[in-house]
């Protein structure tokens, strides 16, 4: 035997070994592949053949190529002339929805910030105890804590009550129904999710950096504004998206809080599917809804690299 | 209070100036205000709850002025032969999408951990994490159309099994979190161990690994459990007839009458179930350290 083929004889070994190896891996996430394949992606791929499709009579499809339900999101086809004319209405209410997403991210961002500062610069012993209280109410059926909201702010609510009692007001204020109670629900609901990431990037903060900014005379505000807000940058960046996304497709919020009177793109889509029978164009609006959420993550993905390249050169 | 967490010896002023007291009283991280924000959020946080479950316990019927203490609210829903349907339901999907998912996710999770990468890695992660990423109401309408296909097509109709499967999958991605972090935290010694003393792959498994793994299973089949029962958006568009669950009846009562305190101690049930499992969740995985 000479020393060179048992080298070879070695590398078969070990690269029958890797192939084995490799082969355990995939048996053993096959089932989450499988089941999320079939009953997840598969759904997806069904919504996009439906939104070509024809729009049946008592909800679901007819097997009929066309691009209508992509058209009525801009256009109404007139039945007399057949001429297309430019109908906002769908188009207001996926912009009306980016806005109040926005807002309801701004909002989590300025009291999310504050708070995960605090968390992060409580004793190591007590951080836990925070993150848990945090946390907690995201773990909580989001049906029931938008009802909790709707019992406060409708007009015999608490507030409505409170403002009346010292004598603020004499007739309620109508908070129910309107945006001001989606963004309230949609902060509420969403809160937690701007608070982790920015508590896991702020608790990483090295505190010698703050500490020298003082020692340069730096005061307070400007050390908070030139230096932990730009360290934190990333988990400011993961918190917004993780509040963007969801407050963007929310469809619980609005349905309890803007009382089918202020819709968003989620109960839109739900309508096609519910009362409108429209499931072609329920479709269209999800594949819209899913386009601009890849577009957040895309966006993300890339800021998060260029600060990855920036960091090296 | 600050001063244990702050690296002294390493700082610049410690070696090139004098220590000067005052300074040092001074505390660092302190940004004036923020501590009040945060107790505004925590407040803003639990207000509702709380209000929510304390009018559970009133006796008038109305869920905003207190009159007295009383459980009649609870016994009403105890009574209630609806409710006692839709818990039934609640309990058969949630229990067994919470076996199915921790099984799956368990076994993804041994995948995706403690090894060097293979190829298919990056796939198998996204697609674990898929449910995560899709906006639920996306998922909720995909569904239906699978299902709705699926039963004009093939005609093929599982009936509650088409809701436990949609639970199924979404529940995938939250049992896998907490196994997934139990298992980064464990090294392979005592595995390799198992091996130098003849065990078989499936001893191992069955006596060194799933021992050690336990904390995080259970941790993630709460999650999954506690997800599956509160949804509310897949179910309600997945559900055929007679298939409520416990948020559906909610719903359906806010829908029909309106707020009353029987919705308020229902609420109260479900989060105490919710609350209950997420601290057993975070005992267990705390427990560890």
């Amino acid at each position: 035997m000479t020393a060179a083929s048992s080298v070879d004889r070695l590398a078969t070994v070990q690269s029958d070994l890797e192939r084995q190896r490799i082969r355990t891996r995939w048996s053993l996430v096959a089932p989450a592949m499988i089941v999320i394949g079939i009953f997840g992606i598969v759904p997806l791929l069904i919504i996009l053949v439906y939104s070509f499709l024809v729009a049946g009579g008592y909800g679901g499809v007819e097997w009929k190529f066309t691009t209508d339900a992509y058209v009525s999101f801009l256009f109404d086809r007139d039945i007399f002339d057949g001429t297309f004319k430019f109908v906002p209405d769908y188009l207001e209410i996926f912009w009306r929805s980016i806005w109040l997403a926005l807002l309801t991210t701004i909002v989590c961002l300025v009291l999310g910030f504050p708070t995960a500062y605090f968390m992060a610069t409580r004793p190591p012993s007590q951080r836990n105890y925070w993150v848990f209280l945090i946390t907690l109410p995201f773990w909580t059926n989001l049906l029931i804590r938008t009802y909790a909201i709707m019992l406060i702010i409708r007009d015999e609510g608490l507030v409505n009550d409170a403002m009346r009692g010292i004598g603020l007001i004499d007739k309620p204020v109508h908070l129910l129904y309107t945006n001001f109670a989606i963004i309230l629900g949609l902060l509420y609901s969403f809160l937690p999710f701007m608070v982790l990431p920015l508590y896991s990037s702020l608790e990483k903060l090295d505190f010698r950096l703050v500490e020298a900014g003082f020692d340069l005379y730096a005061t307070r505000r400007k050390v908070l504004w030139r230096i932990i807000i730009p360290l934190a940058k990333p988990g400011i960046i993961a918190g917004c998206l993780l509040v963007f996304i969801p407050a963007l497709g929310a469809y619980i919020t609005p349905l309890i809080l803007g009382g089918g009177s202020e819709l968003m793109i989620g109960n839109l889509i739900a309508l096609q599917f519910g009362t409108s029978r429209n499931w072609p164009f329920g479709s269209a609006q999800a594949l819209i809804l899913m386009a601009a959420v890849m577009l957040a993550l895309i966006v993300y993905v890339r800021s998060s690299t260029e600060r990855g390249r920036t960091a090296h050169g | 209070m600050a001063e244990q967490t702050i690296t002294r010896p390493l700082t610049v002023d410690t070696v090139k100036r004098p220590r000067d007291p005052a300074r040092q009283a001074l505390d660092l991280k302190r940004q004036p205000g923020f501590g009040t924000v945060a107790m505004l959020c925590l407040a803003m946080l639990y207000a509702p709850i709380v209000i929510l479950v304390v009018f559970s316990f009133n006796t008038s019927p109305s869920v905003t002025r207190w009159e007295n203490f009383s459980l009649q609210w609870f016994f009403k829903v105890a009574a209630n032969r609806d409710i006692h349907d839709a818990a039934f339901n609640s309990l058969q999907i949630s229990i067994v999408a919470t076996v199915v998912s921790t099984i799956i996710a368990t076994a993804a999770a041994l995948a995706t951990t403690r090894t060097r990468p293979w190829p298919g890695q990056t796939a198998a992660y996204m697609v674990i994490n898929l449910p995560l990423i899709v906006p639920e109401i996306i998922t909720a309408v995909a569904t239906l159309s699978f299902f709705a296909l699926l039963a004009s097509t093939a005609k093929i109709n599982l009936g509650i099994g088409n809701l436990i499967l949609a639970h199924s999958v979404f529940c995938i991605p939250f049992a896998y979190m907490p196994i997934r972090a139990r298992l980064e935290d464990m090294d392979l010694t005592l595995e390799q161990a198992a091996a130098d003393l003849y065990a078989t792959p499936w001893q191992t498994f069955r006596r060194v690994t799933l021992p050690l793994l336990t904390p995080g299973v259970s941790s993630g089949a709460a999650l999954a459990f506690i997800v599956s029962i509160d949804d509310f958006t897949i179910t309600q568009m997945v559900a055929g007839p007679g298939q409520t669950t416990l948020p559906l009846y909610i719903w359906g009562q806010l829908h029909k009458t309106g707020v009353t305190p029987e919705v308020n101690a229902i609420s109260t049930i479900l989060l105490v179930v919710s609350i209950l499992f997420v601290t057993l969740s975070f005992l267990i995985g705390r427990k560890r350290k």
